[in-house]
């Protein structure tokens, strides 16, 4: 970005009048109905049956329900990952150790597994045909079919989220400064909230932010777990679906319209934080791309 | 090796390992457990019925034309987001991020309503006799959806960096732009497009939430493998979901070392300078 200088430099690839409009009309346009219609019908859809309907559906028991339940998985699954998140990076990016490559790798399972194998594998793990399902049953805890299950399946899902954004930030900042700190005689967690926070903070938010939009959209792995008992065990995405199914769409559709509402709030709240450099380092996937 | 003098490691791998360990290893491996007590000929006969490879077929083929759409469109809409200045530009730049923000079921029924047959897309496209909802063609667009900004954010970056002397030597040199592009550009931007699309195309074979609104879900014919494993559970069919759910595993982790493979060998390339 910091060589683009307008005005005087030479025309590069790709900057024919010509081209250069086509091109952006052919990716607005598709742009537009690919990406900004779904987002705008949502709206449409909502209030297709009137203000009352919208009102109606938000206002029902079990739609605040849902509402309640996601908030709760989000207030247990976002700041248990936000944990394991700094820890993982602390140890990855201040230490050097074996196995450390295939940690990283194990870490960022998660994004690649289909949210219904992973509530499938929840379900052979703490489900009457799993392995501690019967021993769990016979003590009357349950997990699955119930909220621990949810908010389980929802904390597989996003595990990596805040780990993902702070181990590349923290690999290129080195170790310097904490080992000056510590050298100084400040203590671990001294060193880790004067010095390490303050760098990473933004890139922190970022993660939490993206992990939180995850957790409450996540409907896949909840599905699995949950058993969709409504009113009980439902979260806003299973509601919607519930809705749907129920040929309730305008209701379905204002329920979808306070996820779609956090979704872009996420996006702002994305943009902001970017202004404010998280969300730039990455993982070199290319020779071009810096790794300092 | 140097000597550490940082505290911490301990705990903080401690939490780490026993959070994976619990969280994501556990589960996966009690999965792969229930699957194997199968035994090799009941596995075999699960997972190679004719509806669970009707399923792969339309999760594969669905998935790569998604993939392949959006190896364009992501391109198109990283080069221009990178290249061009125009009005709205950020606005476009922020919006690329929705298919990630927005819940999959969300995006499964408003995909839907814009293309059934009396949708503001599908009326007009049920005038030219193409059908989106409730056909593969309906899959391919939910994934297109959901993974189109995997494309443009690992492109994005790489673009930027691009050094533009390289360019204006072989302008110099008197190449079109057409074969500047496909003999300077495209190599450099090759790894992260291939990146991109492996990202896009494990997102696609996994993806439940958006699709099952809009596939129809007919077993044979728009009946996607993780839409498969989801009836088995509710049949009370655990075991073939084990053993179904065991062959998305196992593709999710063939694509998670195909990536990881891409990046080891662009980090190689950039130690070699």
């Amino acid at each position: 970005m910091g060589t683009m200088r307008t005005g005087r430099t030479p025309p590069r690839v790709g900057d024919g009048p010509f081209f250069r409009r086509i091109l952006i009309g052919i990716v607005l346009i598709l742009g537009a109905f690919l990406i900004l219609a779904p987002l705008l019908i949502i709206g449409v859809e909502a209030f297709a049956k009137g203000w009352q309907v919208y009102r109606d559906t938000i206002l029902h028991p079990d739609t605040r329900h849902a509402i309640m339940l996601t908030v709760l998985t989000a207030l247990v699954a976002v700041p248990v990952n936000t944990a394991f998140g700094i820890a993982a990076a602390w140890a990855v990016t201040k230490f050097d150790f074996r196995g450390k490559a295939f940690l990283l790798v194990v870490i960022e399972i998660p994004f690649s597994v289909s949210p219904i194998v992973a509530g499938v594998a929840y379900l052979f793990v703490y489900g009457l045909q799993g392995l501690f399902g019967p021993t769990l049953d016979a003590y009357g805890i349950k997990i699955l079919f119930a909220i621990p299950g949810i908010i389980l399946a929802s904390m597989f899902v996003t595990a990596p989220f805040v780990a993902r954004e702070l181990i590349p930030l923290m690999q290129s900042q080195g170790r310097d400064l904490e080992e000056a700190a510590t050298s100084l005689g400040a203590s671990g967690w001294r060193t880790f909230f004067s010095v390490t926070l303050p760098n990473i903070k933004w890139a922190l938010l970022y993660g939490v932010v993206l992990c939180n939009a995850r957790v409450m959209g996540e409907f896949g792995a909840v599905s699995v777990v949950s058993g969709n008992i409504r009113g009980q065990t439902n979260t806003l995405p299973l509601h919607i679906e519930l809705l749907y199914h129920d040929y309730q769409a305008a209701g379905a559709f204002a329920s979808a319209s306070i996820l779609a509402l956090i979704a872009v709030f996420t996006i702002i709240a994305k943009v902001a934080l970017e202004r404010r450099g998280a969300g730039r380092v990455r993982p070199a996937v290319n020779p071009a791309e810096k790794t300092a | 090796m140097r000597r550490n003098v940082l505290p911490g490691l301990r705990l903080s791998l401690g939490v780490t390992l026993l959070y994976v360990s619990l969280i994501v290893v556990l589960p996966l491996a009690a999965l792969v457990f229930k699957a194997a007590s199968l035994g090799p000929a009941d596995y075999w006969q699960i997972v190679s019925s004719s509806r669970a490879l009707a399923s792969y077929r339309v999760t594969v083929l669905a998935a790569l034309a998604a993939t392949f759409f959006n190896l364009f469109f992501g391109l198109a809409l990283a080069w221009v987001l990178v290249r061009y200045r125009f009005p709205g530009k950020r606005i476009v730049d922020a919006m690329v991020d929705l298919p990630f923000a927005l819940p999959t079921a969300v995006a499964g029924i408003s995909l839907t309503a814009l293309f059934t047959t009396n949708g503001v897309f599908g009326s007009i496209l049920g005038d030219f006799g193409i059908k989106v909802a409730y056909t593969p063609l309906g899959i391919m667009i939910a994934m297109c959806f959901t993974s189109l900004p995997f494309i443009v954010r690992t492109v994005q970056p790489v673009l930027e960096d691009l050094d533009p002397s390289l360019e204006e030597a072989a302008q110099s040199l008197g190449g079109s732009d057409w074969a500047i592009f496909r003999k300077v550009i495209l190599p450099l931007l090759t790894p992260a497009l291939l990146a991109g699309v492996s990202l896009s195309f494990a997102r696609s074979l996994g993806e439940f939430g958006a699709i099952i609104f809009i596939a129809g879900n007919q077993p044979m014919s728009t009946e996607i493998t993780a839409l498969l494993i989801f009836i088995r559970l509710e049949e009370y069919d655990y075991q073939a979901a084990a053993a179904i759910a065991s062959v998305l595993l196992l593709a999710a982790f063939l694509m998670l070392g195909f990536t990881n493979w891409l990046q080891a060998r662009a980090l190689r390339y950039t130690a070699r300078g």
